[in-house]
């Protein structure tokens, strides 16, 4: 900029108050994140006695080890769980919205673009309204209370198909694959070999939208799960915050608990920073 | 689709247009077996679930005589949505809803905007740092979120309340769920549109952006006349998606409910479904509910399009 607009600059746009804002807005942010991490290392009395955010009466390793033995150590199994629901359910389902995404992109057949629309739509039904006619559909074939029942509708990511045709678009150029198929190669294999190679950053893009889906999914299993041992984290912690109203030492098994499952999706989102702004970038400006 | 597979094009034009090279191949197997399995489960896991949910809402069960014996299913057309519809509860949910919005989206959309222009404006330091650190709740599932911040509402919990309760401000959170439910969501959301926000405002022009300075336009005036107008498209999308999640409120309010006596069971219409169908086992009213809540989140969907679709093609026409 200019001296001459440096000037005429408003008193509300200088340096500081930009830079001011923004740090005020981060801290509102980061403030429940810092709580988390410190009330962590907290017992039952420091953290209801609200001594939460100093560092003193460090009792993080007996709640971890309080956490690994309750109820016979089920918050582990609660954490395999997700780490099944959400990291299989995502990598199945990435394969099969980029499948359908080039195939949308790539060909031209009858009723494309109707069934295209359809797809649009599937993006904006709200998931919540289907979680209980899901229920109820699941309960009449049979597999409520399953680990299907779960995985399953996990599988359906109409955004997801959206988001992975636009980037076949834009990383597949259709000369490579016409010289694939000049080469001979049938279709399927030009797909494997070619199409599915250029759109990994793609199929990560897609990938680590359902995990966190996943992972950060509430309705679904309460809907559909009965049995404790098929819960995910998210649905065991629900139940062990039931419990704190009559047993109080529940109250680090919780805020523990939710550290541990705050933490993965946490380190991937800052390794992979680049992926996740893409996919918002490419699913909401273009 | 079925016509013969057209001449080999003249020398000099390429063939690089996708249509013409799938033409020449005519065939439907490909991609039929690529989009099969996505069809397979969109039918299974959202079409039937929806038929089946119209199916159940026009029935309802009802117990002969003493209660005892099997129970009858009995059809009641459009029955189960005069109750729902006639219950004062489910319509309350509808207004905790509206009353939800009017608070939550001007606030987030305006929070996620102003951030996203300080950040794209040349004074912002730390970019990358700042979007990191507001983008992280959307890391954390919305049931831990709410967990964390009702422990920061709950007074001798939250360090945060006796700080302001020392300083002599008693805030009642929990008495106001209203407004302690927008808070979380602000919390969630501000960070993720905000770099939809950020990235669209990235794509402006800077051409457009010098002339403005050339005309002696200050920041503001150029955010206001220049960089919202331009990125409309962006903002109308998160006001979209916004409204649609917003009709689903279920998770925050629901853990929010163990403190706060104000939130009732049938505080949002998901809740009322839930309630419905899980204490009441009243499979037919909860369906109608759902089904319900999906019209109302297709119709507002639809409305909101048509009108900016409306008012493009005005401004277009404007234009010429």
């Amino acid at each position: 900029m200019s001296a001459h607009a440096k000037k005429s600059r408003p008193w509300s746009l200088s340096r500081g108050a930009v830079n001011g804002a923004l740090v005020l807005v981060t801290l509102h942010t980061l403030l429940p994140l810092g709580w988390l991490l410190t009330a962590a290392a907290k017992n039952t009395p420091d953290l209801l006695g609200g001594n939460t955010l100093s560092l003193s009466n460090f009792h993080l390793t007996d709640n971890l080890h309080a956490l690994a033995t309750a109820d016979g150590g089920i918050y582990f199994r609660w954490y395999l769980n997700s780490l099944l629901y959400a990291g299989g359910g995502a990598l199945l389902c990435a394969f099969i919205c980029v499948c359908a995404g080039y195939a949308f992109e790539v060909y031209t057949f009858r009723g494309q673009e109707k069934l295209f629309g359809l797809v649009l739509v599937g993006v904006l039904i709200p998931t919540t309204a289907l979680a209980l006619p899901m229920y109820l559909l699941a309960s009449r074939i049979g597999i409520v209370n399953t680990f299907w029942a779960v995985f399953i509708p996990s599988l359906v990511f109409p955004f997801g198909v959206y988001l992975s045709r636009i980037f076949v678009s834009g990383y597949v150029p259709a000369e490579v694959l016409e010289a694939a198929r000049m080469d001979g190669a049938g279709e399927l294999r030009t797909f494997w070999s070619i199409g599915l190679r250029m759109v990994t950053p793609g199929f990560v893009t897609v990938f680590l939208f359902q995990f966190t889906a996943i992972w950060n999914n509430f309705f679904l299993p309460l809907v559909m799960l009965s049995n404790s041992k098929l819960f995910p984290v998210s649905l065991g912690l629900y139940s062990w915050n039931a419990q704190t109203r009559s047993f109080p030492e529940f109250y680090p098994l919780v805020v523990t608990g939710s550290l541990l499952a705050v933490l993965p999706l946490v380190v991937a989102f800052v390794a992979l920073q680049r992926h996740w702004k893409a996919g918002l970038t490419a699913g909401s400006v273009k | 689709m079925l016509q013969s597979p057209p001449a080999a094009p003249p020398r000099g034009i390429t063939v690089s247009s996708r249509a013409a090279t799938v033409k020449r191949r005519g065939r439907y197997g490909a991609p039929a077996v690529l989009i099969a399995p996505f069809l397979i489960l969109f039918t299974a896991a959202m079409l039937i679930p929806i038929g089946y949910a119209v199916y159940l809402s026009l029935f309802t069960e009802r117990h002969s005589g003493l209660g005892f014996g099997e129970a009858e299913t009995i059809f009641t057309g459009l029955g189960n949505y005069t109750r729902a519809l006639g219950d004062a509860a489910f319509r309350g949910g509808f207004l905790t809803i509206a009353q939800y919005c009017l608070l939550y989206i001007p606030v987030m959309v305006g929070l996620s905007l102003t951030v996203a222009l300080l950040l794209d404006s040349a004074l912002a330091r730390a970019k990358r740092f700042f979007q990191l650190a507001l983008f992280l709740p959307h890391a954390v599932p919305g049931i831990i979120a709410a967990l964390v911040w009702t422990y920061l509402y709950t007074p001798g919990i939250s360090p945060v309340l006796d700080a302001l309760g020392s300083a002599g401000a008693q805030l009642d959170v929990l008495g106001h769920p209203l407004p302690a439910v927008v808070n979380m969501a602000v919390w969630e959301w501000t960070g993720y549109n905000m770099i939809i926000f950020f990235a669209a405002l990235q794509a402006v022009p800077r051409e457009v952006l010098e002339a403005a300075l050339v005309d002696g336009a200050g920041a503001l005036r150029t955010a206001f006349s220049i960089k919202i107008p331009l990125i409309r498209t962006s903002i109308t999308m998160v006001g979209l998606f916004t409204l649609i999640g917003s009709l689903q409120l279920f998770t925050e309010p629901m853990i929010l409910r163990g403190a706060a006596p104000g939130v009732t069971t049938t505080w949002t219409p998901n809740m009322y479904a839930y309630t419905a169908a899980f204490e009441r086992n009243d499979y037919g009213l909860a369906a109608a509910a759902s089904v319900l809540l999906a019209l109302a989140a297709a119709l507002l969907s639809f409305i909101v399009t048509r009108a900016t679709r409306a008012r493009s093609v005005r401004r277009k026409e404007a234009a010429r």
